[in-house]
């Protein structure tokens, strides 16, 4: 046995026990560290399989932000614990019996028709696997990278878009109803005559009478 | 003994079940069955780069990336819909959303 015989059964064992944890964690936080688990074992197996880049791109896309966007989400969600599992449980022979027997034809094609296929000759001893990737991607795929540019900016405008609310209960200021404002809408100039000469001089007669 | 392409293969199938397992096992938390989502959708890009390293093309490695391109700006407006439910319903447990009465 070769080392990366031993070192694939290993990744795989762990993958697997790793994604059973997710299904059946009881609290969906450790089901999110278990997933990132998933995600970074994965990652080790395309390295083993000489895909460099996606298993790097893997790490930093997947358990770097998407990941964590499950967290955050998670954390603002408020959830509780769990606390009955009886049905659950009272479909989980059932349940493993069908997964297993799907599992074992599954096996039993791929088995039958992929067994004893050769690998590729390898490769040469100046592959870049990035670089491969990259020509292949902005030559030939290049329309088709577009399209994913464009599913992004579609996810991320309809994101916003879902959780944008206005609350009603909060004060808050209009930056553009700011900017239009005019002086002559906030402010009236009204033009009051002063007091005249004549009129002082008729209200400090009577102080005069009065001394006298 | 060494590694074929069916044992990758049976890998992917492995993780596939699992998720689908998940699925129909988890009926109560909304956010545990976007992970199985994630769970199956990563079990066709193990089956995407086990054949695109037996037989040497790039195609494949080319196609797991606009997978994760997919499946992050999918999570991305399912979590959104998650919180918009949250918001509204005060729940996201799957049994709680009967108001579509189908």
């Amino acid at each position: 046995m070769s080392f990366t015989t031993v070192l694939f059964y290993l990744l795989s064992l762990v993958i697997v026990i790793a994604a059973f944890r997710v299904v059946m964690s009881r609290s969906p936080v450790t089901a999110v560290l278990n997933l990132i688990l998933v995600f970074f074992t994965t990652a080790m197996l395309w390295m083993i399989q000489e895909a460099e880049f996606l298993s790097l791109l893997l790490v930093v896309v997947y358990v770097g932000a998407v990941m964590v966007m499950f967290l955050f989400v998670m954390m603002m969600l408020d959830l509780r614990a769990e606390t009955t599992r009886k049905v659950v449980k009272a479909h989980m022979p059932a349940g493993l019996i069908i997964g297993a027997i799907m599992i074992l034809e599954m096996a039993f094609v791929l088995a039958r028709s992929w067994f004893d296929t050769p690998a590729a000759e390898a490769l040469p001893a100046d592959y870049n696997n990035t670089q491969a990737l990259g020509e292949a991607m902005y030559t030939q795929y290049a329309f088709a990278v577009e399209v994913g540019g464009v599913v992004l900016l579609v996810g991320m405008i309809s994101a916003i878009a879902l959780t944008l609310r206005r609350r009603s209960d909060v004060r808050y200021n209009n930056p553009s109803e700011a900017v239009r404002t005019r002086a002559e809408d906030r402010l009236r100039l009204v033009n009051i005559p002063s007091q005249s000469e004549v009129s002082a001089a008729t209200a400090s007669a009577p102080s005069t009478k009065g001394e006298a | 003994m060494t590694i074929t392409l069916a044992h990758h293969l049976i890998l992917g199938a492995i993780l596939f079940t699992v998720g689908l397992f998940g699925f129909f096992l988890n009926r109560r938390n909304l956010i545990v069955l976007l992970m199985s989502v994630e769970l199956m959708l990563l079990s066709a890009s193990v089956n995407f780069i086990a054949f695109s390293t037996w037989f040497n093309d790039t195609a494949g490695q080319v196609f797991v990336f606009f997978i994760l391109t997919v499946a992050a700006a999918e999570a991305a407006i399912g979590l959104a819909i998650l919180v918009l439910l949250f918001r509204n319903r005060n729940t996201i447990d799957v049994n709680e959303l009967d108001r579509l009465k189908g």
